[in-house]
């Protein structure tokens, strides 16, 4: 598989899959930080430094035994707009896309699994599952890390675990996060409270692209805050457990509006306006679309996957339309091939 | 209380400032925070938030200049990546980044995964120090039957041991 193939194919696992709990959890990602003993961290690390570990990773995936079938692709080979392309899909971090020189990320085919070289750390390895299953995504993730840790010596000490560049990824390295589609609570305007309260458990939340974004289409990144001291096992079961307690309060809200009966008329129009816009921006097409996802999940739209938000909310980025095209698109145009795809994709309902 | 800017919504964000000893306090709601430049700091800045709860002068007995012996980073460099330069910076400022690591972690010892063949054997060892501990503590409550199951745990890990 070569990676011309993974970025012309139309989606990652995460965005066609289903899995458990989806009417509210779009997806489970684990992320786990490890550095290469005696080499400075990438921020301070010299370019002979950095290109090293490259070589380094290079080997120890090619050692690696049932990796599966993966593409180790180095971002000075791939254009800026392939770039983005991977930020768009969760699989590299801006951060990562922003620098091209010595810079590397591994991919399976499915994208379950992407690990970035010489980001904020040497390696940074991520599952990204559908649906909630963060054990499974913790249980793949952890036999990758030791698959490269039979190849590579993890920077480790007794006392403070793994150690990262940042003291806040320090011991674990773990990252912990459920992607998570909150339209109900929202709208009942009870998401304040409920987010006000995962800071004193311990979570952070964040919006769809991470640290600094904002949440757009009412989707929230719920992770973990703490990294030293509860061990991976604790740090995921506390996080399934508080995500549990949002799902309960977030299908109660749906259950409210649906009981207030004026929620309907929202939805139709919102799938009305997906439906033949003629040209619509990204925040528009989200917000709309999270109202079409609320109406599959409560019944409506039948024939519409409930996918249709996951999938739609990469495709409809500016790399993904562009690369669908072909050429580069000014603000103007990519807002009206925006909304040709979302109807086009809305169409198969009355075919 | 509402919004120091806009006067009508109410204020859902408030900033304290201390510069120089001199304490101000601002309330913002959430549209005009938005705006403001401290707030784009604390949600684009993270490191260099990081890097503040990390003051190297306030140390006592430690002088400005300190340097890691292996990739040379100072505290200037600190403060401007809000990252450390190596693993070894973790050894040589272990004095200087206790504070900080209390106020992040709560001051905890790693309990998690540890790499390599020997990984395995340090986690259960440590699972076994932590089971001890509850056993004594079930058989001074005399929870007897706690006690029995807590046993049989410990014989169970210890055979892993071998």
């Amino acid at each position: 598989m070569s990676f011309r193939t993974i970025t012309n194919r139309d989606g990652s696992q995460w965005m066609k899959g289903e899995g458990p709990e989806q009417d509210v959890v779009i997806g489970s990602r684990i992320r786990l930080a490890r550095n290469i003993r005696g080499i400075p961290f990438p921020g301070a690390a010299s370019h002979e430094d950095r290109a090293k570990v490259v070589e380094m990773v290079k080997g120890a995936t090619a050692l690696a035994k049932n990796l599966g079938q993966i593409d180790f692709v180095l971002l000075e080979d791939i254009s800026p707009l392939d770039r983005r392309l991977l930020v768009e899909r969760h699989l590299i971090s801006p951060q990562l896309a922003a620098v091209e020189k010595d810079r590397a990320v591994i991919l399976r085919d499915d994208e379950a699994v992407s690990i970035m070289v010489n980001e904020e750390d040497h390696l940074r390895i991520q599952v990204l599952f559908p649906g909630l299953q963060l054990t499974g995504a913790w249980e793949m993730c952890s036999r990758l890390d030791d698959l490269y840790s039979e190849q590579l010596d993890f920077a480790f000490s007794q006392d403070l675990g793994y150690l990262t560049a940042c003291p806040t990824n320090l011991g674990t390295g773990l990252r912990a996060s459920v992607m998570l589609h909150l339209p109900g609570i929202t709208i009942t305007d009870q998401i304040r409270r409920i987010l006000a309260d995962m800071g004193s458990f311990g979570l952070v939340v964040r919006g769809l692209y991470g640290e600094g974004t904002e949440v757009v289409g009412n989707i929230y990144q719920l992770s973990n805050q703490v990294t030293l001291g509860p061990s991976e096992e604790e740090i995921i079961s506390h996080l399934e457990n508080i995500t549990k307690q949002v799902i309960a309060q977030e299908r109660e809200a749906r259950e409210a509006l649906r009981e207030r009966g004026d929620i309907e008329d929202r939805l139709y129009r919102s799938y009305g306006i997906l439906a033949h816009a003629r040209s619509i921006s990204s925040h528009e097409a989200m917000e709309l679309l999270s109202d079409v996802r609320l109406g599959i999940d409560m019944g409506l739209f039948k024939g519409l996957a409930p996918t249709i938000l996951q999938e739609l909310l990469v495709l409809i980025r500016p790399a993904h339309l562009q690369k669908m095209v072909g050429r580069k698109m000014d603000a103007g145009e990519r807002d009206r091939q925006r909304a040709a795809l979302i109807r086009e994709r809305i169409r198969t309902l009355h075919d | 209380m509402l919004c120091d800017e806009c006067r009508q919504r109410p204020a859902v964000v408030h900033i304290t400032k201390i510069i120089n000893n001199v304490h101000s306090e601002i309330h913002l709601c959430e549209q005009c925070a938005q705006g403001r430049e401290e707030f784009a700091e604390a949600s684009f800045g993270f490191p260099k938030l990081i890097a503040s709860l990390f003051d190297w002068s306030s140390v006592p007995g430690v002088r400005r200049e300190t340097k890691c012996t292996s990739c040379g980073l100072t505290q200037q460099d600190f403060r401007r990546l809000g990252q450390l330069g190596c693993p070894s910076c973790y050894e040589g400022f272990a004095p200087q980044l206790e504070p900080l690591l209390r106020r992040l972690h709560g001051g905890a010892r790693h309990r998690g995964k540890v790499p390599g063949p020997e990984g395995k054997g340090i986690k259960i060892r440590r699972e076994l120090e932590g089971l001890r501990r509850q056993l004594q503590e079930a058989i001074s409550k005399e929870e007897y039957e706690l006690a029995a199951k807590l046993r049989d745990e410990i014989r169970n890990l210890e055979g892993q041991l071998g």
